[in-house]
């Protein structure tokens, strides 16, 4: 029970993870699909500041009476991180806006099919 | 001087320049510009692979902070010559690519082409000079959201559905590369290579580290397309602009086997590599993608298609040369990595040339060209064999290494597998030429002309390297040796 | 002995084919540059005569492809014999060709001529090779050249044969030959061919039984049964094509190359230690009856003779596969012996084809009034074909039964007794029909094929006398192969 809530941060993170990949792989929906990319990316940014924090510590910036500090290149890691991830989403939703003009749905299955009927 | 800051300069060049191309707004400009630069990085990278061929492995801090701390840049055998190839390939591609490009891209957009071409440009070869694991993610995602940009500016509708599934499992993928950074830094707290490297191996065997391993192997067997994780590769190198095919089938999942590499290797170490269950999976991996991307390309109909499964099935013969664990296999996968990059990026300017000018690449288009356009179909001729792997061909050398690795391994069904594979290639690869050269012309191609002469020197170009590199293998043969020494020496 | 000229030997036809085609525009200009290239090549052949007669091998370095295994040429007695016969073929079917392409009104004459050259090219650097991978280099050429020959009339059926020709011959090079090839480099290290063979001490008896089964397979222009049905496919290609190379340039180049690997790779004593090698004999041996029983039931006659060519074909397997010195001799003499005789019947079926348009054996009855010369010829090479005394191929017959004595395979020799009977039965009926029956449509007068193509006929003929007497100095040249 200990390990278990111990590494509470873990869960969560394992199951937006799960959460988030498996909206990507069922739904049908691109706007969705990008939505689940975002929430599997978000669990991983999670995970890496979880990691960088020490329990009791503070912001890495000398201070008085504080001795434990967190440590600050997995924060700076996942700034990059968040960056990259913001220009994803908003790559896949322009995708999904000329998408959308080019075969009037936004449907994966409806795509492939109006695709099948005029294969290259 | 100026060759003190090479490895930073091959990634800074085309990353500054990209803006300037947005700011040009002349698609003429834009184009001389990305040549340049393209052209810059072939001359930094011969100097980087003749320096380190010369004095040894050389590395670089960037803005001078200390190594484990700072950033390092470090060029050896091995990424000299992704880089080098990468940077050719590129060259090569955009000599192509200006008449292609006129044609298949809005003419107000093809200064923004231009602009995602040299960001993807600086994403690969930043992946390749970097000696820091999470600096390989950032240059990872430069290079894949701009190779998504390409992807998509592809003439027809496929085009946005294949580059949006391209975004998805792309983005997937890398994602999994950032797990595996993250677990490792937990364990290590270093996120340098080599620094990775002496840590892993005092740490000895652990769950976590197994657990890091296991989610890079499987992002950068996404990126690199690496059977069954290839479905993104056929759709976006059909549907793609036929530049866009050529610059990426010649370097996007090249550079991302390097990594593989990199990581096996020079992180992981050999030693924790042989022990688990992973040359075993790489070698099924690698034979069932050789053999089934070799026989989904012959029931292929669409010509560009056709040469997207026929790599997935040639990452097939890479993944099969780096499973055997030794200098043998591993260099022969190198050479085969550069002859391969040769042959797919002279066959996609051959097609995009066809493309140019009959507006179709379906195999049953083809038809007659060989008479109307006589120099691109040669040139596709010669690719076809490189293909498959006919003597005096730089296929062939490759193929070569790769069986005799194997058969020196004594793993005769990957062998044998590999020797399937060259037959299913005859059976495509005929597929093209005969449609070129022995059937009466269709309709469309009854009229066309040869492709124009920018388009012809870059298929012959790369159609002479191959030949080239087939009669005179040395330069391959002795980077590659080197190189695959250095990895599971050191 | 280093000898520029070995280079010089394969680069000449290639020279010519680079004439042929800028003279493509003027016929007799482009006939002359490849007789010219033809004759000049014989003399460079013949030129090496003496050296290796003498004992002396002459080598060159072309260029290293891979560092260990360049891509070289050495001469000795076997690839000797066999260049001098294919250079020399090659002036008469050049002659030859002028009459029938011309009389026959073939059209893209100049891509034959050329393509004709290339393919002479590569047979010679099949000979001349050093190593294994440049015999299998040229092996390759070879096939890729005789392609746009095999489908040259461009109709589908000429495209469906050029995909089995190219399949079959493509596939088994590829999957078993380089397969055994990149084995041999990996067991030895080495892949040049050396006097009694490289094998000996790296091979166990199975692994030496597995790479012969991949080489005589893998050497698909041998036509070991299965791997036959490319022949009979080639066929449709002009007659001076299926003269030429499909009995002489192509095939022949797959059996010397079969002779030549268990020569010089697997060496004569090693090879009797292979398992199943006597599987492989019974295998060569029942290609020699049934490519016969096959013979027989063709009605056209240039299948007939592509049968013929496959049962003939295995004799020299067998020869080689015997691993004794007679047999090892007997094969060497009968790709002479054969080509001579063999390119004579395909002469004959090609004049018969452009004078009367006749191509079924049934319809040949009484043809020998019209053609006298033709089906003398024709009657000649048969016999030689048969083994009778007198003519050539009576030697070769002759060495390949002491070969089989002496290594105690008396069931080889009663496949050689059966299958001269069923020569006699497939080939002496088109004579008899041609001279004793009446022609239905009395045609009467002489009505031969164009002087040249007769000339090819009377040369060739003359050669199947010829050899009976004058078999001693390949007699002596063949008995280098097995004096060690």
């Amino acid at each position: 029970m200990e390990a278990f809530l111990g590494h509470y941060n873990y869960w969560i993170v394992v199951a937006l993870m799960m959460a988030g990949l498996c909206t990507v792989a069922t739904s049908g929906n691109l706007v969705k699909k990008v939505i689940g990319l975002n929430l599997f990316q978000t669990s991983v940014f999670l995970f890496f500041i979880s990691v960088g924090k020490m329990a009791g510590g503070t912001a890495p910036i000398v201070a008085e009476g504080w001795t434990r500090y967190s440590n600050p290149l997995p924060h700076v890691l996942i700034l990059t991180a968040i960056v990259v991830g913001v220009a994803t989403t908003a790559l896949g939703l322009a995708l999904i806006v000329r998408i959308n003009r080019a075969y009037s749905t936004i449907e994966d299955e409806e795509i492939r099919r109006a695709d099948l009927h005029r294969l290259p | 001087m100026i060759t003190a800051h090479l490895p930073a300069l091959q990634v800074v060049v085309p990353l500054v320049a990209a803006p300037v191309c947005v700011l040009l707004r002349r698609s003429r400009g834009a184009w001389m510009v990305a040549m340049a630069v393209s052209l810059f990085a072939v001359a930094g990278a011969w100097s980087l692979l003749a320096g380190v061929l010369s004095r040894g492995p050389t590395s670089y801090l960037l803005g001078s902070w200390a190594a484990p701390w700072g950033i390092e840049y470090r060029v050896d055998e091995t990424n000299a010559w992704v880089i080098l190839v990468v940077s050719v390939i590129s060259a090569a591609a955009l000599l192509f690519a200006r008449r292609s490009v006129e044609r298949e891209v809005e003419t107000d957009r093809i200064h923004l082409f231009y602009t995602a071409w040299l960001l993807c440009l600086a994403g690969l070869l930043g992946m390749a000079v970097t000696a820091d694991a999470f600096n390989v993610f950032v240059f990872l995602e430069i290079s894949s959201l701009s190779s998504y940009v390409l992807v998509s500016l592809g003439a027809r509708r496929q085009a946005l559905a294949a580059a949006f599934r391209y975004l998805v499992l792309g983005t997937v993928g890398a994602t999994f590369f950032l797990i595996g950074v993250g677990l490792l830094y937990q364990v290590t707290g270093t996120l340098n290579m080599a620094d990775l490297a002496a840590r892993l191996s005092e740490l000895g065997p652990h769950r976590t580290v197994t657990t890091a391993f296991g989610f890079l192997a499987v992002g950068i067997a996404v990126k690199s397309a690496v059977y069954p994780l290839h479905t993104w590769l056929p759709n976006a190198y059909a549907f793609a602009p036929s530049a866009v095919s050529v610059f990426l089938a010649g370097t996007a999942t090249k550079v991302s086997l390097y990594l593989l590499l990199r990581f096996l290797f020079t992180v992981f170490g050999l030693e924790f590599v042989a022990g688990g269950p992973v040359p075993l999976l790489l070698a099924l991996t690698g034979i069932a993608g050789l053999v089934a991307a070799s026989v989904a390309a012959v029931r292929q109909e669409d010509a560009k298609r056709l040469l997207g499964f026929s790599s997935v099935a040639q990452i097939g013969y890479l993944v099969l040369g780096v499973s055997l664990l030794t200098t043998a296999g591993v260099a022969a996968a190198l050479i085969h990595l550069f002859n391969h990059a040769l042959m797919k990026a002279a066959l996609f300017v051959c097609l995009g040339a066809i493309a140019y000018r009959v507006g179709s690449v379906r195999i049953a288009d083809l038809a007659g060209i060989g008479r109307r356009m006589p120099w691109t179909a040669s040139a596709l001729v010669v690719g076809g064999l490189s293909l498959i792997g006919v003597p005096l061909t730089a296929g062939f050398v490759g193929k070569w290494y790769l069986v005799a690795a194997a058969l020196e391994s004594g793993w005769w069904p990957a062998a044998a597998a590999m020797l399937l594979a060259s037959l299913i290639a005859v059976a495509y690869v005929w597929k093209l030429v005969e449609s070129a050269y022995f059937r009466a012309p269709s309709p469309a191609a009854a009229s066309v002309r040869e492709a124009p002469v920018s388009m012809v020197a870059a298929a012959w170009g790369l159609a002479g390297a191959n030949l080239w590199f087939g009669i005179d293998a040395s330069l391959p043969i002795d980077v590659a040796n080197r190189a695959a020494a250095a990895l599971l020496g050191g | 002995m280093e000898t520029p000229a070995l280079i010089f030997c394969v680069a000449l036809p290639l020279a010519g084919a680079a004439l042929v085609v800028a003279l493509g525009r003027w016929p007799n200009l482009r006939e002359a540059a490849s007789l010219g290239a033809a004759g000049w090549l014989f003399l460079e052949v013949l030129a090496l005569l003496p050296a290796v007669e003498a004992g002396e091998r002459p080598a060159a370095v072309l260029t290293a492809v891979i560092p260990e295994i360049p891509i070289a040429f050495e001469v000795e007695p076997l690839g000797m014999m066999f260049a001098l016969v294919a250079s020399f073929l090659w002036i008469v079917t050049t002659i030859y060709s002028i009459g029938y392409m011309r009389g026959h009104g073939e059209s893209n004459q100049t891509r034959f001529y050329a393509c004709f050259a290339i393919a002479i090219a590569s047979a010679i650097g099949v000979a001349f090779a050093a190593n294994l991978l440049t015999l299998f280099v040229f092996y390759e050429v070879l096939t890729l050249s005789t392609y746009p020959l095999v489908t040259h009339s461009g109709t589908d059926e000429a495209r469906r044969a050029g995909r089995v020709y190219l399949g079959i011959l493509l596939g088994t090079s590829i999957a078993f030959q380089l397969f055994a090839i990149l084995w041999v480099w990996v067991l030895t290290g080495e892949t040049g061919f050396r006097d009694g063979g490289i094998l000996a001490g790296h091979a166990g008896p199975a692994a030496t039984g597995a790479l012969l089964l991949l080489f005589v397979f893998g050497i698909g222009k041998a036509a070991v049964m299965p791997f036959h049905r490319w022949l009979s496919a080639a066929m449709v290609a002009p007659t001076p094509v299926s003269a030429l190379l499909h009995a002489v340039a192509v095939v022949k180049a797959g059996v010397f190359a079969v002779l030549k690997v268990v020569v010089y790779v697997f060496g004569p004593g090693h090879l009797a230690t292979a398992t199943g090698a006597g599987w492989l004999l019974a295998i060569a041996a029942l290609t020699v009856i049934a490519g016969s029983l096959v013979a027989m039931r063709r009605d056209n006659l240039k299948a007939r003779l592509a049968y013929s060519t496959v049962s003939q074909l295995s004799y020299i397997v067998m020869g080689a596969l015997l691993a004794s010195a007679w047999g090892i001799v007997g094969a060497g003499l009968h790709i002479v012996m054969h080509a001579f005789a063999k390119i004579t019947l395909f002469f004959c079926a090609g004049a018969v084809l452009v004078a009367h348009h006749r191509t079924e054996v049934s319809e040949l009855d009484g043809i020998g009034r019209a053609m006298p010369i033709t089906m003398g010829a024709f009657l000649v090479a048969s016999l030689s074909i048969v083994g009778l005394p007198l003519l050539g191929g009576m030697w070769s017959k002759w060495y390949l039964a002491l070969g089989a004595i002496e290594a105690e395979r008396y069931a080889v020799l009663a496949v050689l007794m059966l299958s001269s009977l069923l020569s006699v039965a497939y080939l002496l009926p088109i004579p008899v029909r041609a001279f004793a029956k009446r022609s239905p449509k009395a045609g009467s007068g002489v009505e031969e094929a164009p002087w040249p193509c007769v000339l090819a006929i009377v040369i060739t003929a003359a050669g199947c006398l010829a050899l009976f007497w004058y078999a001693d100095r390949w007699l002596r040249l063949m008995e280098q192969l097995v004096r060690t």
